[in-house]
């Protein structure tokens, strides 16, 4: 037998005796997932346990380092680990920015210290980050950002604002972009990473159409933060910046790909009935969603491909860009039809029935899919000038 | 299985590319469209095709053959649509090649596969008879007659049909099932009538009256053949949905190239965003359909019969990918795409007649939202 094979026998083994049956249904919400943290809430003990035994195992972040708190898996085996919790249903322990977007920059970018002192508890889900880009005037041209940090011997002291941080009031630490120089535009940006308890931070939550508060802005008055967080050289921050876009782009690209309980004909079947043929009874939302399917299922197997060719040599960074392109405007897509497929039980705001509003609640709030972590436009900006190599600004 | 080619398939795919852009190029065909070629594809390089053993890939190697499967079909399929090389390869190395390799007689696949795979014969495949594809609505009939059959009715787009020395044709028996009939172009009853299409490739109108086919003239059992039709049907489906591809390929190549060379307003055209954004939008598709095919290949190579969804998937996204690459091809060249003279339309030609082939978009997607169950 393979080593590979055997893996997969005792990862299977260890799955089917340490995943609870409640962490084996798909993630429904945002706020049914798990997301670690200082203040974290479980919403049940398998949550907690499930979220423990795999970080003890180092498993929320298979391909990491073990030194660095993670599983130490190759690839492959990452593979075959993902491909045994599709199959046994298990949710993700832990979803975390820090694992999406702050660990593959530090990997790449951090000192040998910084990796040491926040890896590890990115894996146990032990701290919950938020992200420190956007202002009220740099959103799309986000390297006009205007945060300023003065660079004193041993700390920092910064003031300014942010703006759309992602759970920056549950969040416990922040990575942020200031500015440390106005000479240059790009390069006197910086890559900085602080305590949100300390002196001078203050959020306020954003009320979004769907009535809820996934963002807040986010105040920074003096705030004096040590030298040593700066994560690479002072006014290099804007690469760090950029590869973790890359990494916040697949994710978000992937949205469409976890969002989903059951299919979207089940879903629509189940609202709107089924005529003596067995065919929707609104035909052309039928046809519809048939179209929306085969988009869906054509995105599935680009997400795979491309994952393929990076482990073959032949990746292509700047597809990270048309990935989340089209995940974004597929899953405003598929929001726009489950709404339609609702009807007026898509329209409730509030009560059990419709899960205070689930339906209308997610359609409105996929709208922000195709503006954040850059806009669909500007997706495809990237697409046409690096991929396809056409000229212009 | 990963969604790549692995080192054989990628050197396949560069062999043939290569061969098809030397020996025949769009060039070819328009020199056979414009001469009004009787046969409508060239003989000669047919049998080099053969030389290549691309004739080959799906008949079996106890028969000459390469014994390879959908993948590398996909790969000669994608490489046809790139340069509009009219062949039988469809009709003959993967309708027919197929058809009889899955449910031929020991005779019938050591008469019939050996010559496929040295392209000594055309063979059509006939199924269609309503101008929208329905294989569920087949009408014409095979009746039991002595020891034999007699075959009555009507098919259209018959592939290469003018061309082909044998049809195997899909008739309805009396207890309703299907049957698969091999029939000698040249036997009593038999009318033929060559169409001219759109995109200048082959295709015929078929009657037949009163034919008498001999009972070994049958593929696989009498009124048992409704699987192997949808497995056969699905195979082209997926290799026209990789011309498809190939299609939108080449005609996304000649308009990005035309962007970065038009020059209006002092600048090339490809600085405007209005373009760009309709050139990255279509790249993407182009790129979410060739994922999609190659899951759909690699589906009917793994299993044909769990295939069925995966294919209808390819097909409708092919189809939709390449329909827009052309209306963008012709729309971006602006007045030169309108020309004869220059290639784009031709692709837009073929795209549209394989669009129709075999199912379009809406039709896959009623089968997508069918097998969904809603």
């Amino acid at each position: 037998m393979s080593d590979l094979e055997s893996f997969r026998r005792e990862t299977r083994a260890w799955l089917e005796a340490n995943c609870p049956a409640e962490m084996r249904r798909p993630v429904t919400s945002e706020s049914d997932a798990c997301w670690g943290g200082r203040n974290f809430k479980f919403q049940s003990e398998a949550q907690r346990r499930w979220l423990q035994v795999m970080g003890a195992r180092g498993w929320t972040v298979p391909t990491w380092p073990k030194a660095y708190g993670g599983g130490g898996l190759s690839k492959e085996e990452a593979a075959v680990l993902a491909a045994e919790m599709r199959e046994l249903g298990c949710r993700p322990p832990l979803w975390s920015f820090g694992i999406w977007m702050l660990g593959p920059a530090l990997l790449a970018h951090g000192s040998e210290e910084q990796k040491l002192e926040h890896l590890p508890r990115i894996a146990r889900g032990e701290i919950r980050w938020c992200q420190g880009y956007s202002e009220p005037n740099a959103g799309s041209d986000l390297a006009s950002l205007a945060t300023k940090a003065e660079v004193h011997d041993d700390h920092l002291i910064i003031n300014g604002q942010k703006i759309w941080t992602s759970y920056a009031d549950a969040a416990d630490w922040i990575f942020c972009l200031v500015r440390t120089s106005t000479a240059k535009k790009h390069t006197g940006i910086s890559f900085v990473l602080f305590d949100m308890q300390s002196p001078g931070v203050s959020t306020r939550p954003i009320v979004l159409i769907s009535g809820k508060s996934p963002f807040c802005e986010t105040f920074f008055d003096n705030v004096r933060v040590p030298r040593g967080n700066v994560v690479g050289e002072l006014n290099a921050g804007w690469t760090i910046a950029k590869y973790l876009l890359t990494h916040e782009r697949e994710m978000i690209g992937g949205i469409g790909d976890r969002g989903a309980v059951k299919p979207l004909g089940q879903f629509a079947a189940d609202a709107v009935g089924l005529d003596e043929h067995g065919r929707l009874r609104e035909t052309a939302l039928r046809a519809q969603i048939a179209r929306f399917e085969i988009d869906e299922a054509a995105f599935r197997a680009l997400m795979q491909a491309t994952g393929d060719r990076a482990r073959h040599g032949m990746g292509n960074p700047a597809m990270s860009s048309a990935l989340k392109y089209y995940g974004a405007e597929l899953n405003k897509r598929r929001w726009e039809l489950m709404a339609s497929a609702a009807g007026a039980d898509g329209l409730e705001w509030e009560g059990e029935r419709s899960q205070d509003g689930t339906v209308a609640r997610t359609w409105l709030r996929t709208k922000g899919n195709s503006i954040e972590g850059g806009t669909s436009e500007i997706q495809l900006n990237v697409v046409a000038k690096r991929v396809l190599g056409l000229p212009g600004v | 299985m990963a969604l790549v080619l692995n080192e054989e398939q990628g050197m396949l795919r560069d062999s043939v590319k290569a061969f098809l852009s030397e020996r025949a190029p769009v060039a070819h065909l328009r020199r056979l469209r414009d001469s009004r070629d009787a046969a409508g594809f060239d003989r000669p390089l047919w049998r080099a095709f053969a030389d290549q053993g691309y004739s080959a890939i799906l008949v079996p190697e106890a028969h000459g053959g390469l014994g390879l499967g959908a993948v590398e079909a996909g790969i000669i399929g994608e490489a046809l649509g790139r340069t509009l090389t009219p062949s039988p390869f469809l009709s003959t190395a993967v309708l027919a090649a197929r058809a009889l390799a899955r449910s031929g007689s020991a005779a019938q696949q050591a008469q019939l596969l050996p010559a496929i795979a040295a392209a000594e014969t055309v063979i059509a495949f006939a199924v269609d008879e309503t101008s929208k594809h329905r294989p569920d609505a087949i009408a014409a009939t095979a009746a039991r007659d002595g020891s034999g059959w007699r075959l009555d009715g009507a098919k259209t787009f018959v592939l290469d049909g003018h061309v082909a020395e044998r049809f195997i044709v899909a008739a309805r028996t009396a207890e309703g099932g299907l049957t698969l009939l091999l029939v000698d172009a040249q036997a009593p009853g038999v009318q033929i009538e060559r169409t001219l299409m759109v995109d200048a490739h082959n295709a015929a109108r078929l009657r037949f009256d009163g034919v008498r086919i001999a009972a070994d003239a049958v593929l696989g059992a009498a009124g048992a053949a409704d699987a192997v039709l949808a497995e056969v049907l699905d195979f082209g489906r997926v290799v026209v949905a990789a011309q498809l591809l190939g299609i939108a390929d080449a005609v996304f190549e000649l308009t990005l190239a035309y962007l970065k060379e038009r020059r209006q307003f002092d600048r090339a055209i490809g600085e405007f965003q209005a373009l760009q954004h309709r050139a990255a939008e279509l790249y993407i598709d182009i790129e979410l359909t060739r994922a999609l095919v190659l899951g759909a290949l690699q589906a009917m190579d793994a299993d044909p019969a769990k295939a069925g969804l995966i294919v209808a998937q390819a097909k409708a996204h092919a189809c939709t990918t390449a329909n827009r690459a052309v209306q963008e091809g012709v729309q971006m060249h602006g007045g030169i795409g309108m020309t004869d003279e220059f290639d784009v339309g031709l692709y837009m030609k073929r795209a549209r007649t394989l669009q129709e082939l075999f199912g379009d978009a809406g039709y896959h997607a009623d089968r997508v939202a069918a097998m969904g169950g809603y």
